[in-house]
């Protein structure tokens, strides 16, 4: 009897070992409550909540045009959420980290309306479950939620725009945004805390430092983010037409 | 009628294995990380680690459930209503979406 094994079933089983893996404190990326001088904190919010209104006055406007974007939003924030606050193990660094979810996001429901996901996902997660903090709400929006989803964004219709298949495009968009947003944690961490010392030695420091985890979790937040693209594509390549991620040739 | 059935016996056996691997996989790396001990986070091993050098530390949290096995049960209420809310919009989108899709078109048709 030959044992034909999917594609869908290496990368399931792939996906469910990374998933089951995680026996570690729930610890990641966010900047905890503290870390940041109050004059540093104070001026990542003031850059963040333009942004934050942008997204909640571009979801109203959406919203009222089409009702079947409210699900898509719901279901953005809540995998946002999850994989944001997902500890998973890096064997290699013998850290734990977690993916963004940005990317998805920002190529789904567009980066204005990513980033105010990311920023109520943030808020939970800073009140209730001793991860990042609320001095440090607005770093934590800039980094993973302005950066994470332009990131995402740009990258996949660059590509897209360059020809490049749907799963390349998710890809790339979805490595891009991991390490953007631990590429700006590394600025805003080092700005905050340099002090007298200089910036530059300090951020090449930090950066170095996230990097044996940050690279190989961007490589999985790359194949989810591509994944979750190809599903849709799937399942309703339709809805991807409606948000423009598709063109409507491309859906048939 | 039988092939369906055949397929999925064969399905289910697959699944059975697939499953006995992981498990057995993930018991072998628990023992082992406990062992070790060790798997710190990116924020302990990195930012918590250089606010410290440069005289920053992380301070309590406004609501502190970091206490014991508070966390793990706020993570784990966290991750079930973030689960359940994703299935009842994935349901939402892709199930009901579809069927509405096509009443849509069967009107048309008709």
């Amino acid at each position: 009897m030959r044992i034909k094994v999917s594609k869908f079933k290496v990368q399931s089983i792939c996906t469910a070992l990374l998933l089951l893996l995680p026996v570690c404190e729930a610890h990641a990326m966010h900047i905890s409550e503290g870390i940041l001088p109050f004059d540093w904190a104070a001026l990542w919010t003031v850059i963040a909540i333009p942004f934050v209104a942008y997204g909640l006055y571009k979801l109203k406007k959406l919203s009222a045009i089409d009702l079947s974007f409210k699900p898509l939003v719901g279901l953005m924030a809540a995998v946002v959420f999850i994989i944001s606050c997902m500890p998973i193990p890096v064997p290699t660094a013998g850290t734990c980290s977690h993916p963004c979810g940005t990317g998805i996001s920002g190529i789904l429901v567009g980066p204005a309306i990513s980033i105010l996901i990311t920023a109520v996902a943030l808020l939970i997660q800073a009140l209730f479950l001793a991860h990042g903090g609320l001095s440090t709400w607005g770093a934590d929006i800039v980094s993973m939620g302005v950066i994470g989803s332009f990131a995402g964004y740009l990258t996949f219709r660059g590509l897209r725009a360059l020809k490049a298949n749907l799963w390349i495009a998710g890809f790339m968009a979805g490595l891009f945004a991991d390490w953007a947003t631990y590429l700006t944690t590394s600025v805003e961490l080092a700005s905050g805390i340099k002090g007298d010392s200089p910036f530059m030695p300090l951020f090449w420091k930090i950066l170095i430092a996230f990097i044996p985890t940050q690279l190989p979790l961007g490589i999985l937040e790359g194949a989810m983010t591509a994944g979750m693209v190809v599903l849709l594509y799937k399942k309703r390549p339709d809805l991807l037409v409606k948000m423009r991620v598709l063109k409507p040739k491309e859906a048939i | 009628m039988k092939l369906k059935v055949e397929s999925l016996k064969f399905k289910v056996k697959s699944y059975g294995v697939i499953f006995l691997f992981i498990f057995s996989l993930l018991a072998v790396h628990c023992s082992l990380a406990t062992a070790a001990d060790k798997w710190p986070g990116v924020d302990e091993s990195v930012v918590e680690k250089y606010a410290k050098e440069h005289g920053r530390e992380a301070m309590t949290p406004l609501i502190n459930t970091d206490q014991g096995d508070l966390l793990l049960f706020v993570f784990l209420l966290a991750g079930s209503v973030g689960g359940f809310v994703a299935g009842y919009y994935w349901r939402e989108l892709i199930v009901k979406g579809q069927r509405d899709d096509s009443c849509e078109k069967q009107k048309i048709k008709t």
